[in-house]
Formats: structure tokens, sequence, C-alpha cells
């Protein structure tokens, strides 16, 4: 090996990232390979470095979020176009209190899309949870907090019995949620009994969950600065480890950069809420659920599996990962943010009732935690892409509502949305795979 | 066959293996020593896979036994065979995709700190590792879907040797490689040899056979059918061993033994 031409080895075809080593000295670069990232040769070249990295992502169909956030910066601009009053605090307000609803459901089935499957049942689930608060709460008056407790432990128990039937018995998870919709949908009914509908104390913990404001001016900000501090101490400390490893670490340029955007999202947002009525309460514990998730999925040996069999369920059996019990917690994963985002819903209409669940919200969650960037194939994607996707809908939903636009019309622009983002993941995956493996 | 030196690493004495009415393997023996290279081969259907999948836990054993280091151990699953220190590369590559170099090296035994992945440490091994072993790809943070064919072999081989383990089955690592990339798979099982490794290579490519295997062992419709040293014997002994030419290659050899001992 070592008598060949090191700029004609064949394997130096092989891979896209080779196109950034030194063409002046290609034995140098060659020698170095081990040792040298060669993404970062292309980093420390500064600006110009950023540019082309860009530009070989793009060209590699590495599209990451950046359909989204221009679709979503098309989709302000036409209805801040056709209504001035869209980008008001308050609207933007009321989108990001009902995002919250539909987002803790997207963040769950964001888990099992992750494995390659779905989950079909997450809207009745979410009703059924709805339905044990106000019935535990409301009816027997038992105290709200363990009504919580119970619609989530019952969440959890739903989802392990799909993951039981999905993982253990061999059913495909299609079918086995399909019957959970329809027998959770008959659950949530038998559990609210004849008078159908059951108002929740609006000034309860689940009454308040989306409408209770922090006011004070200080929370946003004092958290806004929070998550920036956080962000630049764990990107800042990580680049120091690997320095001290003798490992390649981002440039302390670039993780500047990354907090200054940071910064920009955070406290964008805290000022747009704060010119309203404050922080909502509903705001802060998406946002943490979509923290905690995340570090999940990114940063323990859970998430590593659930990538892993994501990618090839053979290939995760074989290194020892116990698939079925995976599977199952992803399933029961899935079904406990079901039943915490059903709570939510039921604090914003301050009511358990029958069409809790139903109607298009299962379609919404689907297509909010495609539309953020999760692939349907699997291995692919991350919660915060419920965030991005979940905003995507909910401002069309606000939007088209604002402009008088009757709920068919909603269903068939959410509907071409979705297969415009659907489509745009089949195109990029393709992409992906020529670019990657030409 | 008699090795007076250390007991082998792992000895198979008469195993036998049935699928429904299918006797897949009879009364197969095999023995391989440490530093030892031994190809398997032999025609489709033979009993090859079936045999290193018995060894490696995916099929237990009906009948027979195996030894490690001198042993009776039964092997039921395959978390068995790597407790034992047997490490198996299969034939389709058995990596995730949508995963970098470094997660796949360390998929299923990640290293943590705190609970939490241990992503500097994880990576420093894995260079470290890849280094040792001479294998070169661009970068080990890059999702297994961009390396090529033999690259992903080498990340596959690489993988099992993170246990230190002291038998390494390779399943035909070098199908569907071409020249370069085997050449590259082939430095590596040698590297593996020099290193200590005991490796059964699995392969129908007498050239690949030739160049790297210290014995070769033949089976016939899941049989033995001959133990060769590869320096004495012709390629044209092996095939004709493999394809059932000879009716009775053991004694065949055996004469051959007697002959060069004269």
């Amino acid at each position: 090996m070592s008598t060949q031409n090191p700029a004609t080895d064949p394997l130096d075809k092989g891979a896209a990232a080779h196109e950034h080593i030194d063409p002046v000295n290609p034995a140098a670069a060659h020698d170095a390979i081990p040792a040298v990232d060669p993404r970062l040769l292309v980093r420390e070249e500064g600006l110009a470095g950023y540019v082309g990295e860009f530009k070989r992502k793009m060209k590699a169909g590495d599209l990451g979020s950046l359909p989204v956030v221009i679709g979503l910066i098309v989709i302000w601009s036409i209805f801040q176009g056709l209504n001035s009053n869209f980008l008001s605090p308050e609207n933007l307000s009321n989108i990001a209190i009902t995002m919250t609803g539909t987002g803790m459901i997207a963040i769950g089935i964001i888990f099992v899309l992750l494995l390659g499957e779905i989950d079909l049942s997450v809207g009745s689930v979410s009703g059924v949870s709805g339905a044990i608060v106000a019935v535990l709460a409301v009816t027997h008056g038992v105290n709200e907090w363990l009504a919580i407790l119970a619609a989530i432990v019952g969440g959890a128990l739903i989802g392990s019995i799909h993951g039981f039937f999905f993982a253990k018995v061999g059913a495909p998870a299609f079918a086995v949620t399909l019957s959970g919709l329809l027998f959770w949908l008959g659950a949530m009914l038998q559990i609210l009994g004849s008078n159908g509908t059951i108002n929740i104390d609006s000034d309860g913990v689940v009454g308040q969950l989306t409408t209770y404001f922090f006011s004070d001016v200080a929370v946003a900000y004092g958290l806004a600065a929070l998550a920036v501090a956080g962000y630049f101490l764990a990107a800042f400390l990580d680049a120091r480890r690997r320095e001290a490893a003798g490992m390649p670490s981002r440039p302390l340029a670039e993780i500047l950069l990354r907090t200054g955007l940071l910064a920009l999202c955070t406290f964008g947002p805290a000022v747009l809420f704060n010119q309203y009525k404050g922080l909502p309460l509903a705001v802060v514990l998406f946002l943490l659920a979509l923290v905690v998730t995340d570090f999940l999925l990114r940063r323990t040996t859970f998430g590593r599996n659930v990538f892993a069999l994501g990618g090839s369920v053979e290939a995760s059996r074989r290194a020892g990962i116990n698939v079925t019990r995976i599977r199952i917690t992803v399933f029961a994963i899935s079904s406990t943010f079901a039943a915490i985002g059903g709570l939510f819903w039921a604090s914003k209409i301050a009511a358990a009732n029958q069409s809790a669940g139903a109607g298009d919200l299962l379609m919404n969650v689907i297509a909010a935690a495609v539309i953020g960037g999760t692939s349907l194939f699997g291995g692919r994607g991350r919660t915060w892409n419920a965030l991005l996707g979940v905003m995507v809908i909910v401002s069309i939903q606000y939007g088209l509502a604002l402009e008088g636009i009757a709920t068919p019309i909603q269903y068939m622009i959410t509907g071409a949305v979705l297969l415009a983002t659907v489509v745009i993941d089949s195109v990029t995956r393709k992409t992906q795979k020529t670019a990657g493996r030409a | 066959m008699v090795h007076v030196s250390a007991a082998p690493v792992l000895a198979l004495r008469g195993v036998s293996k049935r699928f429904g009415a299918v006797q897949a393997l009879t009364d197969v023996e095999l023995e391989i020593h440490s530093g030892e290279v031994v190809a398997l081969v032999g025609d489709n259907g033979a009993g090859k896979s079936t045999l290193v999948k018995t060894i490696a836990g995916v099929h237990p054993i009906d009948e027979g036994v195996i030894e490690w280091e001198g042993r009776p151990v039964s092997i039921g699953k395959p978390h068995d065979a790597q407790n034992l220190g047997i490490a198996t590369v299969y034939q389709d590559l058995a990596l995730c995709d949508n995963i970098d170099v470094v997660g796949n090296l360390f998929l299923g035994r990640e290293l943590k700190k705190f609970g939490v992945l241990d992503e500097v440490e994880m990576e420093r091994r894995a260079r470290e590792l890849l280094t040792t072993l001479s294998i070169r790809i661009p970068s080990v943070r890059i999702p297994i879907a961009s390396l090529s064919g033999g690259q992903r072999q080498t990340v596959a081989i690489a993988r099992s040797m993170l246990g230190e383990p002291q038998l390494v089955i390779l399943d035909e690592p070098t199908a569907a490689l071409g020249v370069e990339q085997t050449a590259q798979v082939l430095d590596l099982v040698e590297r593996l040899r020099e290193r200590g490794h005991a490796v059964i290579l699995i392969s129908h490519n007498m050239a690949d056979v030739k160049a790297v295997a210290d014995k070769v062992a033949v089976l016939r419709l899941g049989r033995n059918n001959g133990v060769f040293n590869v320096a004495d014997t012709s390629q044209e002994e092996i095939i004709s061993a493999i394809t059932g030419a000879t009716d009775n290659a053991v004694t065949r050899r055996a004469a051959r033994t007697s002959e060069a001992g004269k």
C-alpha cells in the first residue's frame, strides 16, 4: 500500500470530503489523513471556508433545516403582506402557545420516526390523557397533580402495549397503532361518559398550563441569557477538552458565531413575548422538553441505540443492542408525549371533549416532524425539528384563519405543504446517496 | 494436526447442526491456534456460513463439543461468543449507514462518563485504533454511507478489534471489493495475525486464500473434506477437494504427509 502513488489512490475517489485536501501537496495531505479531519481544514480558512463547506453540503443534499427556515420566512412574509397583524406580538404569542400542544406530541413521534416506524395512535392517546385528567380531577375531585400523573403514566402504559405488540409479537407498527387509533378513541369516549364534555377549572394546574404568563420581563431575558451562556460554556469546554486530547476542535471564532446566532434566536422571541403578556409557561415547558429529549437522543447510549435501529436493525442486533427493549421504550415515549400534549390541548380549550385528538391533529403532528427535517426513512432527525415544523404548521393555520379562509382550504394547503416536504426529504435523500457514495 | 504446544484457541469436535430436514453440518472438526489464519472454503451450501454462525452463537450446535482454550464451552447466543473473545465480521457488513465511524466502532459498547456518551474519548480511541491498523479513511466523523466498500469493510474489521478478541471470524471480507480494497483488507488480515489473533477467513477466492492463510479447511456438503497447509498445497488440490473431485481428500493428504516425512 505504501508503495503506490497517493495521488492515484482509488480510495480517494470514494469520499466527497477528499475534495478539500490540499491539491498542491497531495502527498502531505494523504499522510495526514488518519490524524486530521479534512472538513476542519476548510473551516480554518475563515469565512471562505464556511462558504465552501456550505456549498459542499448543499451539493451533497445535506440541507439540514435550511428549507424549513426559508419556508417559514416565505410564509410569514406572505401573511404579513396580507394582514399587518400577523407578525404582531399578540398573534405570535398565540401561535407560540398553540404550537406547544402539537409540538409536544411531535417530539414523541420523532422518536418513532427515527426508528423508521410510525405511530398513528398519538391523537387518540392525547384525547385519553385529557379525559383521564378531567374525569379524575373534575368529576371525582382527585388532586390535580395526581390526575396529571395518572394521565402521563397512562400514556406510558399505552405506549408500552403498542411497543409490546410491535417489538415482541412482531406485528407491523402501522397496524398496531392504527388499531390503537380506534381503540383509544373508544376508550376516551367511554371515560368521558354520556355527558361528553367536561370543563376544566381554568385556574387549576392544567388550566394554567397554557394561560400562565411570566409577566416579569426579567424571566424571559434571564432564561435567554442562561441558554446562551450555557451553550457557550458547553461548547467552549468541549473544544478545550478536545484540544487537550490532541483532536481537531471548533475554533473559538466558530463557537462565538454560533453563540451569537443562538442569542439572536433566544433574545428575539424574548423581546417579542415581553411586548405582549410575557413569557408563556407552555413555551418554557415545550423548550425544556426539547432540550431534555435532544440530550437524550444525542448524548446517551439510549439515543445512540435509537439512531442505530433507524440505520440498520440487523447491525444493531449484532452489536448486542437489546432491540426489543429500545423499541418498547420508544413507543412508550411516543405515547407519553402524546399524553402530555393532550394536557396542553385540554388546557387550551379548557375542557376535555369528544372531539379531542381527532380531526387533523395526527396529520399535523406527523407533518410537523417531517417538515422540521425528520426523515420518514428513519435514522435521521432531531427533536428540535418539532419546533420548526410545528411553527410552520401553526403559522399557516393562524395566517389562514386571520384571512377568514375556511377549514377545507386550510386542510388542502397543509396537505400540499406536507407533500412538498416529503418530496424534499425523498429528493435530498437520493442526492445524499449519490453524493455520499460517489 | 498434532500441536504439542499450546491448546488451540478454538476447537470444534464432531459438531453437527440440523435445520428441519436439512443436515447442515455433520461431525465437523476444526482447530485454530493463536497467530494463525485458517481459511474456510467450500462450495455454496457447503456449510461455511452455518459453521461460522455456530461459533458466533447465532445458531447453537445440536451435537458435538466446542472447546475454547482446551476446555469445553457452550455458545448459545452471540453474547456468549463475544464474552469468550470471538469477534465476527459478517458478509453483509452490519454497520449503520447513518452513524459516523466513531459511533459505529463503539456501537453496543459506548464509552460513558457520568452516564453521558464520552465522545472525546471514543474519538481518541477510534483514531488510535485506526492508526494502529493503518486504516485510512477521510474522517472519523463522517457517516458510514460516505465511505467506499473497502473502507467500510476495514471499519467493520476494526470494530471487531475493539474488544481485543482472541479469535476474529471474517465472512467473505473481500467479496464485492475492488483490487485495491481487497489488498487493503488482506493487509489488515496479516496485521491481525502479527498481533497474535487467530483468524478464520471464509473466502471463495483462492488467490486471497493462498495469499494470507496458513491452513485451509475444506467443507463439502456439511462435512470436513480435508485440512491443508497452504504452503505445500497447490490450488488445484484445494479446488478438487471443494468440488469433490477427490473422493477422499483426507487419505490423499495423509499419503502426502507421510511422503514428506520420509
